[in-house]
């Protein structure tokens, strides 16, 4: 369910209605960023922002520091099993 | 066409009206202008100058080129009209040559039909039959008989193109869907789905934006080069609507076998996946229009790939997946994540998702 | 494409499997058969499907495809009331794509287009609206469907309407939330799930609560989750985690989308155009208390079941269906009654052949090899002999 996809956003077309550019992979469309509009992020501050991008509306933001962690943890993962994997081969 | 037993040139009727009107359709003069301004004034040949009621073609030309006739026919309906990388009559030339040209044969000689909607821009149809003209002189066909009608507004939209064409297969050549083997290897020449993504992109409706043009293209000399590094090529198709994964479903259902595709071999634009992942859609259904996919002999792929680089619409040929037995005639695809997924025939139409 | 490309890298994806089969021996000996985890969404189940994560997965874990399809758990009578409102003169009727092939009782939204109603495909309900300002003499009514991630969507469309002086645009509203069904279907007898998979969209509106709620509640693993291959399977090894060390938790694979709170201009636009209808019919699942939403009082002017009449019958499912067999993990797809004999993509009779996200469908389109190879043998022996 809820198809979401990652895109950033270029542009901001209007303001008052919170209407922005996005690029995802190449192809660029207008969406509704009134969810990730606050107080903390006006929406002229958010160029470059990644958002998900779900029936044309912007849901999310995307956190880079969280996404990073995520990404750490399986690069962590990855390692200990190649450092394994070569404990494990015969000497040669 | 109208008739005049007059075989030599003469002047061209001249059409004086910026719109098609009912009028054009009447079998008058109004329709004779249409027709010779517009038709025969672009496609200009001999064949088509004696404005016959058909073309006469003889056989002692046929004959000497080889040993059957391929012979084909296909109607041409698209929204919008003019898309990036194409218009509906780029598409009807090219979709013709490449029905044949598949088949092994030489495209030799086409027919175009259309059937205009009361009120279509004489200016648009000029383009559309520019870019007919073109396309048949890039693949070496000439038009040399076809038909006109109007249909009121709103019975038809816009414009519908019939083309048939024929041409001659070299007797050396034997291609069918039934003729895979295991062991045998899959060759696409390019990247898959640009025409459907330029063509939903190109839909007001979405509101899209994107740089990516459709593949829209004749490929006959392509192929014949291909035939000429093997003339033992298997089967040979060009996957057009239902995309690549309806032909090799084809394929394996007509040759019982099975087939094994590597995800990580196909290749597709960023913008046609961008789109893809957006809407939901696989792009491995997605239409093409300017691209084949073949079944050969492993011996053959090599010097077969070396062939289609060689072309502009070969250039990023690759081979994406091999015949196998399978007692169950299915396509599968190893996922570039490592996992293997069923590629089965489409039940009806790719429809965009939310979810 | 960033944050998609490296949650498919293969080579991770190999450590987590190497991970998850050496914990799951140890789990599947403590429970003393194989563990059930459910991914409730459809997204869920469309990737595992889409990249072949099943036939990777180790053979003690088993995963239960869970009802989180909004298209596939439409019931019958609703689809009635759409063609309905389609098939009036004054009214241009628009919806996601995924909906154009769900069946009514007589007929689904794309033969009821190719019978003259003017149905209208969108990607985004904000569309619907641009057609209701280029259309002022029609009514445009939306198919508002989907679970939470959603509802803000439409219900942000609602109120740009209201703020545009729009009249002539309105929703069917057939949003469904994810908890209560959830909570039936954890209610119900003889459910053999041991943990799972929570849906990352939805989190994403709703925040953790909820499902920090359901797990303290029922005692079980819960681990929202993000829908690329790397996230899923990160999210299967949490789960398998927690059983391992009998913790029963909430834990978030998925925060670099899910705010701890949910989002709040999204939950506000919700609060003020939708209210909890009484209950809800799930395709499938029966009717299930508080389920879904309706437009509240103060929109009535943008609800098309107050301005025009909608019949809402309630049309039961047909009775060799086996989807709630399925869905609750007592049976596999291929082991229902009447799958790929009487319920195919083609012609779906229960809820799970409806959508591609469906857990039947994806059986029979994506499917295991292995049960499905014999199938389609079986078939084409069976189609021989006729």
């Amino acid at each position: 369910m809820c198809l979401g996809i990652p895109g950033q956003i270029i542009e901001i077309i209007d303001e008052e209605k919170k209407i922005a550019k996005v690029d995802v992979s190449g192809v660029r469309r207008s969406i509704n960023i009134a969810c990730i509009v606050d107080e903390e992020h006006p929406c002229l501050s958010c160029v470059g922002d990644w958002v998900l991008i779900h029936v044309g509306f912007a849901m999310g933001r995307i956190d880079a520091e969280e996404a990073a962690k995520t990404m750490a943890l399986l690069q962590e993962l990855e390692e200990a099993q190649k450092e394994m994997e070569a404990m494990s081969r015969p000497p040669s | 066409m109208t008739t005049s037993s007059n075989s030599q040139k003469r002047q061209l009727g001249v059409l004086n009206s910026d719109v098609i009107t009912l009028s054009h359709g009447s079998g008058g003069k109004a329709m004779r202008d249409l027709i010779e301004d517009v038709f025969v004034r672009a496609f200009d040949n001999e064949k088509l100058s004696h404005m016959e009621d058909q073309a006469r073609i003889e056989l002692s030309e046929l004959q000497a080129k080889g040993d059957r006739l391929a012979f084909t026919t296909d109607s041409y309906v698209i929204f919008p009209t003019f898309f990036p990388g194409g218009d509906i009559g780029k598409l009807a030339v090219s979709g013709t040559v490449n029905d044949l040209a598949v088949s092994g044969a030489k495209p030799l000689y086409m027919t175009c039909s259309m059937i205009l909607e009361e009120g279509f821009p004489v200016a648009d149809l000029r383009k559309i039959v520019q870019s007919m003209k073109q396309t048949a002189d890039r693949a070496g066909v000439a038009i040399v008989t076809g038909d006109t009608k109007v249909v009121e507004k709103g019975s038809a939209d816009k414009v519908f193109i019939n083309t048939a064409g024929i041409g001659v297969i070299d007797s050396r050549f034997n291609v069918s869907s039934s003729n895979a083997q295991p062991g045998d290897l899959v060759i696409v020449n390019g990247t898959l789905g640009d025409h459907g993504a330029a063509v939903i992109a190109a839909r007001q409706d979405l509101a899209f934006e994107t740089n990516v043009l459709s593949d829209c293209a004749p490929l006959n000399l392509l192929i014949a080069d291909m035939f000429e590094a093997c003339q033992d090529i298997h089967c040979l198709r060009d996957a057009t609507r239902g995309g690549v994964a309806t032909i090799l479903n084809e394929f394996v259902r007509d040759s019982k076998v099975g087939i094994k595709l590597a995800e990580k071999a196909i290749s597709i634009r960023p913008e046609v996946r961008g789109i893809c992942e957006i809407l939901g859609l696989d792009p491995l259904y997605l239409a093409n229009e300017g691209k084949i996919v073949s079944i050969v002999p492993p011996a053959y792929a090599g010097k077969i790939i070396d062939v289609m680089r060689r072309h502009e619409e070969g250039a990023s040929c690759s081979i994406i997946g091999e015949v196998v037995e399978s007692a169950s005639h299915m396509v599968t695809m190893e996922t570039s994540f490592g996992g293997e997924r069923v590629v089965d025939m489409l039940v009806g139409d790719q429809l965009p998702r939310i979810c | 494409m960033k944050y998609v490309d490296e949650f498919r890298d293969p080579e991770k994806a190999k450590s987590l499997f190497c991970e998850i089969e050496k914990i799951s021996k140890g789990v599947r000996e403590k429970l003393g058969r194989q563990i059930q985890l459910m991914e409730f969404c459809g997204g869920h189940t469309h990737a595992i499907f889409r990249f072949g994560i099943e036939q990777l997965l180790s053979k003690d874990i088993e995963l239960v495809h869970g009802p989180g399809c909004p298209v596939c758990v439409l019931p019958m009578g609703r689809v009635d009331d759409c063609v309905a409102l389609a098939e009036r003169s004054d009214v241009i009727f628009t919806t996601f794509g995924d909906a154009m092939r769900v069946p009514g009782s007589k007929k689904n939204l794309l033969q009821c287009k190719a019978e003259g109603a003017d149905i209208r495909m969108v990607y985004s309900p904000l569309d619907a609206l641009e057609l209701a300002k280029r259309y002022p003499e029609k009514e445009v009514i939306f198919f508002a469907l989907g679970f939470e991630t959603t509802m803000p969507s439409t219900a942000l469309t609602v109120l740009q309407a209201e703020a545009d002086g729009v009249t002539n645009f309105s929703l069917f509203c057939n949003h469904i939330t994810t908890v209560p069904i959830l909570e039936s279907l954890l209610d119900s007898e003889n459910l053999c799930i041991d943990g799972f998979i929570a849906p990352g969209h939805v989190s994403m509106v709703v925040g953790e609560g909820p499902f920090e709620h359901i797990s303290s509640k029922y005692k079980k693993p819960i681990v929202i989750s993000g829908f690329e291959p790397l996230d899923i399977l990160q999210s299967i090894y949490m789960a398998l985690a927690q059983l391992e060390s009998g913790r029963a938790q909430m834990e978030d694979q998925y925060s670099r989308v899910v705010p701890k709170d949910g989002n709040a201009p999204g939950l506000n636009a919700m609060q003020r155009v939708f209210e909890l209808r009484d209950y809800s019919d799930w395709r499938g699942l029966g009717t299930v208390d508080k389920s879904g939403v309706q437009v509240t009082n103060e929109f009535a002017r943008f609800d098309a079941e107050r301005k025009f009449p909608v019949a809402n019958v309630k049309i039961e499912d047909p009775s060799e269906c086996q989807c709630g067999d399925v869905l609750k993990g007592k049976i596999k797809p291929w082991q229902c009654k009447v799958f790929s004999s009487k319920c195919t993509p083609e012609n779906p009779l229960g809820a799970l052949m409806v959508s591609s996200e469906g857990a039947c469908a994806a059986y029979y389109n994506f499917g295991n090899m292995n049960e499905l190879q014999e199938l389609r043998k079986s078939t084409e022996i069976a189609d021989v002999t006729k």
